[in-house]
């Protein structure tokens, strides 16, 4: 298990090589239309050249694309993902707490969807082909065809006219000033909404793959046996069916985290939720490079740990899966 | 070959069927029996009938707008007057400004419009060739039939969806086009050759599924050039989703191909002396059919759902085109999204689209390709 575990650390070091180089060059695609320093001269157009050409100099701008690179990819060796031309600070410290806030909602999402998925999956399957399984499998089917962004704009329109949940954001005004249960309640408050807005997408899905693989599972020869030597109903399904059905669904974490990540970004824009998302779209709006390249690390490093994730935990509930 | 096939059914007693019927004839069939399926059939055919008769079924032009009322709410048709007499004809009453800081509106019954069918307004091109200006519905001013409400420039809600139905549901066929010969290729390369080829495409098709697409399809969208004409822009935004969207089909192509390039007709083909490309275009992907239709039905709606998602933020299509995200995109802020709810139907339509498109999609799976059955 460990040296199963070793061996997929080691391949994530070419792997993060890639994603470096596709973090750069994804903005180097179009020459010279993510240059932050001559978008300058539209907001101040009292700027000089030689000041444009000053700053250039100073974060190494002016340099051949490539060495820009490599100069870069030296500096995240040192954990250092260089300087937000926009806000003025280094992109380590915007980061940080928008990739952690982002991981929360996600998790969040994906614990709900789980919870709330799983039964439903498999109430569907073991009452196959009844009404209630018909309304529930459509409601899947609906439930994957909602994009985040209308589900959150319907639910900022419930939450507006019931004026049950905060609106926008993650904090209130006053949260500096509440004590730490307080701090704590305010900011699960907060999240309800992204939660519900981003989870409902996974629900949908889950269910079905929940239910498809049950039905498999209740087909197979096992089944009959441990029907035909008295097991009760609830023993067959939750102790023989279950276990082995719900062993597909870890491997469909990693996918479901990058869904939700892509996901996310929406809720995170309609909601003002302080996100990775958000932070994406504002630096490439800004044409904020160095901004926009740390957060697109940094949002493939939470989907490639979080796939690394799933396919440990895999390898630790599925006897079937040798790791040598 | 399909005359010995039919001579053994028919030998075992089924003397009502003349013919065996061909593998597509078993799917279509398969696929009518699928009852939501066919729903969703019937509504994209609806859907995309509609797009390219939109300038003839929407009563305004594109770039229509009444600013005099801008955010109405949808004028009600009525058939029963004020004064309580039935109409046969449906009609609308003009709308009354009660007070334009809000703005409300109000409607002036002292007077009905009838909704009239075929009149004449804006001239436009049908199907982009024939001129006319003949439009389905249409009311005589000073009412509008602002059957959907306006936007805030006083914009028909209605005929923009229909135009901006163009661009959504084009982009997934346009995608499907340039990215599914891209994915098909490289994988069928990657699958046949194997070695060091198969490692380049491979890896690089890893690199694609670590990043959350989103991202980088953000990312690419906003460094296109802010001066591309609309059709330009709208065949770049397809050309991102191709460039971030050819990896999953590849894997899958290559596992396909993995398989089949051992077989005798694969070998036969090559000791015939066929070049590899014709091998690999002519015999071993025709092989991956069924998966490559049912992957494009199933790809076709997440490429909606994506240039809608660019388009709300406003990094996809720009105005004065517009898209389903765009319009969608009015409804952003919490003030807009409350009083005016209407600008919540783009959403609907893009619900709606994408479920239609779904549901044909997982039936067209279980017409075609039975083990990779949902039950």
């Amino acid at each position: 298990m460990i040296r199963y575990i070793g061996r997929r650390l080691l391949l994530l070091g070419p792997l993060l090589l890639g994603i470096t180089f596709v973090s750069w060059a994804a903005i180097q695609l179009v020459p010279g239309s993510s240059d932050y320093f001559q978008s300058l001269v539209l907001q101040y157009p009292q700027i000089t050249p030689a000041r444009i050409a000053a700053l250039r100099a100073e974060f190494g701008m002016d340099k051949p694309p490539l060495v820009q690179y490599l100069h870069w990819f030296w500096s995240i060796l040192h954990l250092n993902f260089g300087y937000s031309f926009a806000y003025n600070v280094p992109v380590t410290y915007l980061i940080g707490t928008r990739a952690l806030n982002t991981l929360l909602l996600s998790v969040t999402s994906l614990i709900a969807a789980w919870a709330i998925a799983i039964p439903l999956g498999i109430y569907s399957a073991v009452h196959q082909y009844t009404v209630t399984d018909g309304v529930l499998s459509t409601f899947a089917f609906v439930a994957i065809s909602v994009p985040s962004f209308f589900s959150a704009l319907l639910l900022l329109y419930a939450a507006f006219w019931t004026h049950a949940l905060p609106l926008q954001g993650l904090q209130s005004a006053n949260f500096d000033t509440l004590p730490w249960w307080g701090k704590i309640l305010d900011e699960a408050q907060h999240l309800v909404l992204p939660t519900i807005a981003l989870g409902v997408f996974s629900v949908g899905g889950l269910m079905r793959y929940m239910r498809t693989n049950l039905l498999d599972v209740l087909r197979s020869d096992y089944m009959r046996t441990a029907r035909a030597k008295g097991l009760s109903e609830r023993r067959v399904i939750f102790r023989h069916a279950l276990r082995n059905a719900i062993n597909p669904l870890v491997t469909l974490f990693g996918f479901e985290l990058g869904g939700l990540l892509s996901g996310a970004a929406f809720v995170e824009n309609v909601l003002g939720y302080p996100g990775l998302g958000r932070l994406v779209l504002q630096a490439v709006l800004q044409k904020d490079v160095f901004l926009v390249m740390g957060s697109l690390l940094m949002g493939s490093v939470l989907l490639v740990l979080g796939n690394l994730v799933a396919d440990i935990m895999l390898a630790a509930v599925d006897p079937r899966i040798r790791y040598d | 070959m399909s005359q010995d096939a039919a001579a053994a059914p028919s030998a075992a007693g089924r003397l009502d069927q003349p013919r065996a019927r061909t593998p597509l004839e078993l799917a279509w069939r398969q696929l009518l029996r699928y009852r939501l399926a066919v729903v969703g059939g019937v509504v994209l055919v609806c859907l995309y009938t509609a797009m390219l008769l939109a300038p003839f079924l929407a009563p305004y032009a594109l770039d229509y707008s009444d600013r005099s009322v801008f955010y109405a709410p949808p004028v009600g048709v009525h058939f029963v007057d004020a004064r309580g007499r039935v109409h046969l004809r449906p009609f609308v009453y003009a709308y009354r400004v009660v007070d334009l800081s809000v703005p409300q509106y109000a409607l002036d019954t002292s007077r009905t419009y009838d909704i009239r069918v075929f009149v004449r307004g804006a001239p436009y091109r049908l199907f982009w060739l024939i001129p006319s200006d003949v439009h389905l519905l249409g009311v005589d001013p000073p009412a509008r039939l602002f059957l959907l409400g306006t936007d805030q420039f006083g914009r028909d809600l209605l005929s923009r969806l229909l135009y901006g139905s163009v661009i959504s549901l084009l982009i997934g066929l346009i995608v499907v086009v340039i990215t599914f010969p891209i994915g098909m290729l490289l994988g069928g390369i990657a699958g046949f050759y194997g070695g060091w080829i198969d490692n380049v495409i491979m890896r690089s098709v890893e690199v694609l599924a670590a990043f959350p697409t989103f991202y980088l399809l953000l990312t690419l969208a906003s460094v296109l050039p802010p001066t591309l004409s609309s059709g330009a822009r709208l065949f770049m935004i397809s050309a991102v989703f191709s460039l971030v969207g050819w990896g999953g089909l590849a894997r899958v192509l290559r596992g396909i191909v993995y398989g089949v390039r051992e077989v005798e007709f694969v070998l036969a083909a090559r000791a015939a002396g066929a070049r590899d490309f014709s091998v690999i275009v002519r015999h071993v992907l025709p092989s991956t059919t069924s998966y490559v239709i049912v992957a494009a039905t199933l790809t076709i709606p997440g490429v909606i759902l994506g240039e809608s998602g660019l388009s709300f933020l406003g990094l996809g299509v720009q105005e004065p085109s517009t898209s389903w995200g765009l319009l969608l995109a009015q409804a952003q802020s919490i003030e807009a999204l409350t009083q005016f709810p209407w600008l919540l139907i783009p959403g609907v339509m893009i619900v709606l689209a994408v479920l239609a498109f779904n549901f044909l999609g997982d039936g067209v799976r279980d017409a075609l390709d039975p083990r990779q059955r949902s039950t």
